[in-house]
């Protein structure tokens, strides 16, 4: 419901009528010629990536620049999977964004709803201590948490690198914020009928919170995919890491085989880039009104 | 099914007083602030705090203490008192890399004028293409950092980038950027500008979208021109918006990690003189695994972040105006 409405607010221009309308129904052509060159601005590394991809290594380190390559070098992408561990490492990166994502969404929607919702001891004190950790750096933190990975056996697995992040303070806080604004009625009706708590939060809390439920899924796997410190920081072997780290090891050699990296780094950030571009108003909807990474 | 006689509730006072039927008789405390729910909180809030508490309030507190503590070579460590404050304020290196971490975060906020703009065209209503033009300025920010940085290395290639290219047109002679330290910044804090920018562009066209339409209707009666309303309407309306904006672009540029690390590479032999504050911290935790000494760095980042936060919101009341 709600998101339809801002969906909705978003898609229609806003009306207006009166003395000004006239005027600016105009062509726009200044603000198509700004927006159309910063958009291509935006867009260029992304084709110029794709370019050189499909170039030989000699047109990429030629000094003057090779815009198209004599030959599409298409074998490149196939070369992606035998010279590096790609598919290892993309399916650690699928792995970890899954399990977070639906972690995190288990997590932080019952505890969103419990402070949301519930009345008990030390709520609010708990509720603050959640949220103070919003406010620290996660330098802070990383130290400590690498040592508890350590002492659990758990480096270069999935399991390490998936461990801190299935809990999140900015989830809970998100997820308490959508259950504080949902109406009162529907729940106790709920319980008056004999529903035990977890049955109204399951049939009726959950659905009501699926659009913030979306955001905080979208938010979950934007920076479980790319993120590179952690991953950095517990896997030392290629194969054990997620692509966003794989991807950093390549550079730094002498002999840099650059259409290589450009394809492995466009194949790194297609599934997120196409789930963007599918999801696009959701997302930037969801990023922006949660103004957090 | 739980049948209705399992939780009396008094149809006076749903949602206040204990579940348990009156007929004990028992002289209770008066107002117990527990709720008819016993138990089920915990359950729902277990799992969440239980994480948070082991995974990020527990290594807080313990990186505090390391940070006064000396890691020895094998390991092991001994109190240390302010040591490592000490031998780290007098450390060149912090200094270095706070300058570059300064420097990027002062070129990223460039982004955030040229955002307002950007956002104000984006928002002219009935404009055609608005969707497509929102998707491509905000590509680069959903794009995993390490894979766009690989070309910006491209790009920023002393030899045969495009950037030097460029320069060369115009008889410029540009510097080996990814190799030497004042240039390694700027190279990458234009291509923090380049992806953030998208996201601020976002957040302020929906501080536009916020401000009522009448106002610049009353505007225009009065006989103002487009860009008096820009500068009588929008910007100050605006400013709730850029506030936000800045204090998340500069909370950002102060952990700037992940594009310094795949830009410039971690064998680059000119990191030491272009590395960020984060990346010092990594560095000393992770390379050099000094704990104690990298805790130190982790708690000045900290403390760095907060006193810039705490600035702005102390100039806050400056520019900003809250309605």
């Amino acid at each position: 419901m709600t998101e339809q409405a801002t969906a909705a607010l978003v898609s229609l221009p806003p009306r207006r009528a009166g003395p000004g309308r006239p005027r600016r129904g105009g062509s726009y052509a200044f603000a198509h010629i700004v927006l159309g060159v910063g958009g291509l601005v935006m867009a260029f590394p992304f084709l110029w990536q794709l370019v050189m991809s499909l170039s030989t290594n000699a047109e990429v380190q030629s000094v003057t620049p090779v815009f198209w390559p004599a030959e599409a070098q298409w074998g490149t992408y196939a070369r992606v999977f035998e010279r590096l561990p790609f598919l290892e490492q993309l399916g650690n990166s699928v792995l970890v964004t899954v399990i977070r994502t639906l972690a995190q969404i288990l997590f932080c929607t019952l505890a969103g709803y419990a402070f949301a919702r519930m009345r008990f001891r030390g709520r609010g004190a708990l509720l603050a201590v959640v949220l103070s950790i919003l406010m620290v750096p996660s330098q802070v933190y990383l130290l400590s948490q690498y040592q508890i990975i350590q002492g659990l056996g758990l480096l270069d697995s999935v399991g390490g690198l998936v461990l801190p992040g299935l809990f999140s303070a900015f989830g809970t806080f998100l997820m308490r914020t959508a259950f504080l604004a949902m109406p009162a009625e529907l729940e106790e009706a709920a319980r008056l009928d004999g529903a035990n708590p977890l049955q109204v939060f399951w049939k009726v809390m959950l659905p009501l919170a699926r659009p913030t439920i979306s955001v905080l899924a979208i938010t979950t796997v934007l920076w479980s995919w790319n993120e590179l410190l952690w991953p950095l920081v517990v896997t030392t072997y290629g194969d054990r890491m997620p692509l966003s780290a794989g991807l950093a090891t390549l550079i730094g050699d002498r002999t840099t085989d650059y259409p290589l990296v450009m394809a492995a780094s466009l194949l790194a950030m297609a599934p997120v880039l196409v789930l963007f571009v599918l999801l696009q108003r959701r997302v930037i909807e969801g990023l922006a009104s949660s103004g957090l990474k | 099914m739980t049948t209705v006689s399992d939780r009396p509730a008094p149809p006076g006072a749903p949602s206040r007083g204990g579940p348990v039927p009156a007929a004990s008789g028992a002289p209770r405390r008066p107002r117990r602030r527990t709720s008819p729910d016993g138990l089920w909180p915990w359950l729902f809030v277990g799992p969440l705090v239980a994480g948070i508490g082991v995974f990020y309030l527990w290594p807080i507190v313990q990186t505090a203490w390391y940070s006064l503590t000396e890691t020895g070579p094998f390991g092991g460590s001994a109190f240390a008192g302010l040591a490592n404050y000490v031998e780290m304020f007098q450390d060149p290196e912090l200094y270095v890399s706070l300058g570059n971490t300064l420097l990027y975060t002062a070129i990223v906020l460039i982004g955030i004028p040229i955002a307002v703009g950007l956002a104000s065209l984006l928002n002219l209503p009935g404009l055609r293409l608005a969707a497509f033009y929102r998707v491509l300025f905000f590509l680069p920010y959903v794009a995993m950092p390490t894979a766009i940085a690989m070309v910006w290395r491209v790009i920023f290639n002393g030899d045969f980038g495009l950037v030097n290219h460029a320069l060369a047109l115009f008889g410029v002679d540009g510097p080996y950027w990814i190799s030497t330290p004042g240039a390694a910044t700027v190279a990458v804090a234009i291509v923090g500008l380049w992806s953030s920018l998208g996201f601020s562009m976002i957040v302020l066209a929906a501080g536009l979208k916020n401000i009522p339409p009448e106002l610049y209707e009353a505007a225009e009666l009065d006989g103002a021109s487009r860009w008096r309303q820009f500068r009588s309407v929008t910007v100050p309306l605006l400013t709730p918006s850029v506030f936000f904006v800045t204090i998340v672009t500069v909370i950002a540029g102060f952990q700037l990690f992940d594009l310094l690390y795949a830009i410039l590479g971690s064998s680059n032999p000119v990191l030491t003189r272009s590395m960020s504050l984060v990346y010092f911290f990594y560095r000393e935790g992770f390379v050099n695994n000094d704990r104690g000494y990298a805790a130190a760095i982790a708690m000045f980042v900290f403390l760095v972040i907060g006193i810039a936060t705490a600035i702005q919101f102390r100039l806050q009341k400056r520019w900003v105006q809250s309605d």
